[in-house]
């Protein structure tokens, strides 16, 4: 078994839960900080021997990391085994001078910061707290503390968006030149707030927002960013490690409430409740889970769905049957993907229907197979 | 029992005008059930005859009534069964004609009337429902003498429902009908007025006993097509099947045969002895023909299987049920069947999708058309996809229709034939108030909604009938559909030449509508030949991701596409276009095209 090089650490807690999220998170708690930090480093003790001495990437997820307690954030960044790139997600409103001093001194090399949109009247819909200027200062803060590698995340197709909205929304995050932007369409997300209040508006606004991708991809690439992922943009090959971890088939051992892993062969994720984690933990017992044995074939049928997200090209090898060869001979004659020796990519049209040129290009395979551990 | 003790009778009527609730009535009054034994229209065997109120299947029963036997004959109403209701009455002496007291004569009712008269029944009138609050008995009495050229006297009056009147309804029969004039003595011979399949016994025959005499053990044949067996049983209904020792001149009953497939036996055929035939058999067979075809295929390919033998089960007790195995490109592996005509479709379509647990799709009816092929030969055509792009003639089939309607509808209603490319006939006034019109039309203008649009543009109002009346030449082309330029064959249709553009503009236009966007642009084109007459295109998505997948989802993000893998086999594959089911069965689904 080779050690597992990739760490997911999730940190639950956020001021408010914005109505779209279906993340695992919970609102204030801050008495439980510390409690919960005890309980990450308990699971990681008991999960240590998985991992490799020194990992490529750890990334701090959310929630809202940055929204921790200031103590029991730097106790949990420093306890955590050193790597290449240490990522941390982190909502404009939260970065403070000292933040952004805490975070480099306990050697965060990358921060994901949630921008969402610039424009106040989609910030509402959102539910954000942070607004245009807080994601300025905020940006600002992180350049003078010295942090040469930042990611702005964004929304599109938000209720009400126009495509001048958009577009202004583009043009206020390069203006700020981050190293890495995603951008991401917004989902009406089954059992979410949002899609109680908005979920007919997206659906009406579909037909009017088709282009947004297009205009997304056209922009930033047009200012120079490397379009590496579906969603994923990036300068000078600031790609995310982390995530492009995940997008290569890797393994990654992920710790706290609802955090998922995939190991050997294995899948895990933790049930989502706080209460049982902490109790679970607190007694040395792994927390609750709920495991997925991911047999060969799955897993090829992954690397398949992830590898074709990416610019980079995917081994034919390394999907043996999961594809389907007539159909990659039929969208290579509709020009949705190209050959490139013995390895396969989605054409730029292509990556624009990747969801469906993947499903596509999947063998039909008995449904049972795929849950059968391999 | 001798022959003049016997009385062979129907009832003929417009649907809905109280038939079965007579016939009941009829069984309850003489006793030949009590009334714990009693169900609502007990003539009526099958589920989807009691759901719809009409009779597909002749039935008989045998009652006795001061001191004769009366055998009852029910017939079934509709017009596509017009040949199954000529053989009853032709086993018949005598027939009710039953008119609704509220709503007077009917097409149906003029139709079955005239079939009596032809077959020299004698018509006892009656008229029903005289408990309604609206009915007229006196002025539908009127109608109805003047119909059979009675007295107005003569026509009874009665409440099948509360049974007033009934017993005088079996008081006439008895005086009124004639006895059956057929010699015991003579060689045997019974016509076959109907016949079912018995999973255990194999086809029994219903029959009239014309001469002679039958009994249990003989061999017999029939006339027409010549087959041969032995009667297992013999016996009349009463109304259950009960054996008896013979079967003699006169009466009414049924033969085990024993045979295995009910097409060789044939409604119409004659029964004989094969230790002494008769010379002649009864007049009247006739081979009846279907006259509408549709594409059956099962929705669930893997169903083909489930079709075939629930098409042969069908077929073992409908005879005029054909059907042959198709293939098209399109929805795979299936059947084209003919039927008697539309309400006979539907009842295939309904009992196979009812009985038999079938999903079905159903192309669009088409009938049977006759090309002179550039060669000379005669072809019938009974499938758009083989009507041969270049012909010296086709010829369709037409019919007369009979339509009455209140006076006030009669423009409506002569624009409706107008539309369908009917040729007036004559028209009568009936009454002061309703109309006769009579309309030669082609049938394929009628299988589409034609039935429908009429009752709607009437209120409900106007009655049709109608007999086939032959081919005529008409200026007909094969419209085709291609999706992507690749041709459709279960979307082929013929249609008159001044129709085809109309019709290839919505058939094209409901398909960009139904058919999902794909990853290229597809245009959807109506072709007659080579010329495209219309066409769209259906644009192709710009945009299919699953935006955001990180390493916490990966699952949910596989399963998501993993079902959309499994939703596209519920998609038909033509060339590189995906067709969901459902777009066929928008497009098939003519009745909604007329009104578009």
């Amino acid at each position: 078994m080779t050690a597992v090089s990739h760490l997911y650490v999730h940190v639950p807690f956020c001021a408010h839960r914005c109505g779209y999220c279906d993340f695992v998170t919970v609102s204030g708690r801050r008495g439980q900080h510390e409690a919960y930090v005890d309980a990450l480093l308990a699971e990681l003790e008991l999960e240590r021997s998985r991992l490799a001495a020194a990992l490529d990437t750890v990334y701090l997820g959310g929630g809202t990391p940055t929204f921790a307690e200031p103590r029991p954030l730097e106790r949990l960044l420093r306890s955590l085994p050193p790597a290449a790139e240490v990522t941390v997600e982190a909502n404009p409103e939260t970065v403070t001078p000292a933040l952004v001093a805490l975070l480099r001194r306990v050697g965060v090399t990358r921060v994901s910061l949630g921008a969402q949109s610039f424009e106040p009247r989609l910030l509402a819909v959102l539910e954000r707290r942070a607004g245009a200027d807080d994601v300025r200062r905020a940006f600002a803060r992180l350049r003078d503390g010295g942090f040469d590698n930042v990611s702005l995340d964004l929304l599109y197709g938000i209720p009400g968006q126009s495509a001048a909205d958009l577009e202004r929304d583009l043009g206020c995050a390069l203006a700020l030149a981050p190293e890495h932007v995603s951008c991401y369409e917004l989902e009406a997300k089954p059992g979410t707030r949002f899609t109680h209040a908005h979920g007919a508006e997206l659906a009406r606004q579909a037909d009017s927002t088709e282009g947004y991708f297009e205009l997304v991809v056209e922009t930033l690439t047009a200012a120079g960013y490397r379009w590496y992922e579906t969603s994923s943009f990036c300068l000078d090959g600031r790609r995310s490690r982390h995530n492009l971890a995940t997008w290569l088939g890797r393994d990654y051992l992920g710790l706290g409430v609802g955090a998922v892993s995939t190991v050997a062969g294995l899948r895990w994720r933790n049930r989502p409740g706080l209460a049982a984690y902490l109790r679970s933990l607190d007694a040395g017992r792994l927390p609750p889970r709920e495991l997925e044995p991911i047999s060969q074939v799955t897993r090829r049928v992954e690397r398949l769905m992830l590898g074709l997200r990416l610019d980079e090209p995917l081994r034919l090898a390394d999907v043996e049957g999961a594809y389907d060869a007539g159909a990659l001979a039929r969208l290579e004659r509709l020009g949705l993907l190209e050959r490139l020796g013995d390895r396969v990519r989605l054409t730029a049209r292509g990556r624009f229907l990747g969801g469906g040129a993947t499903v596509e290009l999947l063998a039909e395979m008995p449904a049972n197979e795929l849950v059968v551990s391999g | 029992m001798s022959l003049d003790r016997i009385r062979n009778f129907s009832i003929i009527a417009h649907i809905d005008h109280g038939k079965s609730t007579l016939a009941d009535r009829i069984i309850e009054v003489t006793g030949t059930l009590t009334s714990r034994e009693m169900r609502e229209q007990v003539l009526d065997t099958m589920e989807l005859e009691r759901e719809r109120g009409i009779t597909i299947k002749a039935q008989a029963v045998r009652v006795f009534w001061r001191g004769c036997q009366l055998n009852l004959i029910d017939t079934p109403g509709h017009v596509d069964f017009t040949y199954e209701v000529s053989r009853a009455l032709q086993a018949c002496e005598g027939a009710v004609l039953l008119v609704d007291a509220a709503q007077g004569i009917q097409a149906q009712t003029l139709a079955n009337a005239y079939l009596a008269i032809e077959n020299d029944l004698e018509i006892v009138p009656v008229v029903n429902k005289i408990d309604l609050p609206q009915a007229d008995p006196e002025g539908v009495a009127a109608e109805l003498a003047a119909l059979v050229g009675v007295d107005p006297a003569d026509v009874l009056a009665i409440s099948a429902k509360t049974g007033d009147g009934v017993a005088a309804v079996l008081d006439a029969i008895v005086e009124r009908v004639p006895p059956p004039a057929g010699d015991p003595a003579a060689p045997a011979r019974a016509l076959v007025f109907d016949s079912t399949y018995d999973q255990y016994r194999g086809v029994i025959a219903f029959v009239r006993a014309v001469d002679g005499s039958f009994r249990p053990g003989e061999r017999l044949r029939t006339m027409a097509t010549g087959t041969a067996f032995e009667a297992e049983e013999l016996g009349v209904f009463s109304p259950e099947r009960t054996p008896t020792r013979d079967l003699t001149a006169g009466e009414v009953g049924y033969v085990v045969t024993g045979l295995k497939d009910v097409a060789r036996l044939r409604v119409g055929d004659t029964l004989t002895s094969e230790a002494r035939p008769a010379a002649e058999p009864v007049p009247g067979y006739r081979d009846v023909k279907p006259m509408v075809f549709a594409g059956l295929f099962p929705s669930d390919s893997d169903a083909y299987p489930e079709l075939r033998d629930a098409l042969a089960k069908l077929k073992l007790n409908d005879a005029s049920l054909v059907y042959e195995p198709e293939t098209s490109q399109a929805l795979g592996f299936g059947f084209r069947c003919g039927f008697l005509g539309l309400l006979h479709l539907d009842i295939v379509r309904e009992r196979l999708e009812r009985e038999f647990d079938l999903d079905l799709i159903v192309t669009a009816p088409t009938v049977a058309y006759r090309v002179l092929t550039l060669g000379g030969n005669e072809l019938e055509v009974h499938n758009p996809s083989e009507m041969p792009p270049d012909r010296l003639e086709a010829q369709e089939p037409y019919i007369r229709a009979s339509i009455i309607s209140p006076k006030e509808y009669v423009g409506t209603v002569m624009e409706l034939n107008q539309d369908r490319r009917g040729e007036f006939h004559h028209m009568e006034y009936l009454t002061e108030q309703r109309v006769l019109l009579v309309y030669d039309v082609p049938l394929a203008e009628v299988v589409f909604d034609y039935y429908d649009q009429l009752k709607g543009r009437t209120r409900g109002y106007a009655t049709f009938d109608y007999d086939v009346i032959g081919f005529r030449p008409g200026e007909l082309v094969r419209l085709d559909i291609l999706l992507a330029g690749e041709p459709v064959d279960a979307l082929s249709l013929i249609v008159h030449r001044e129709r085809a553009y109309a019709r290839g503009k919505t058939l094209v236009e409901r398909l960009r509508a139904e058919i999902p966007r794909q990853m290229f642009d597809v245009p959807v084109q109506a072709a007659i030949g080579s010329r495209v007459i219309a066409r769209e295109t259906i644009k192709a998505r710009r945009k299919d991701v699953l935006s955001k997948c990180y390493g916490g989802d990966v699952t949910r993000k596989r399963k998501l596409l993993e079902k959309q893998k499994e939703g596209k086999k519920r998609m038909r594959q033509l060339g590189s276009v995906e067709v969901p089911q459902e777009a066929f069965l928008a497009v098939l689904n003519l009745d909604d095209e007329r009104r578009t």
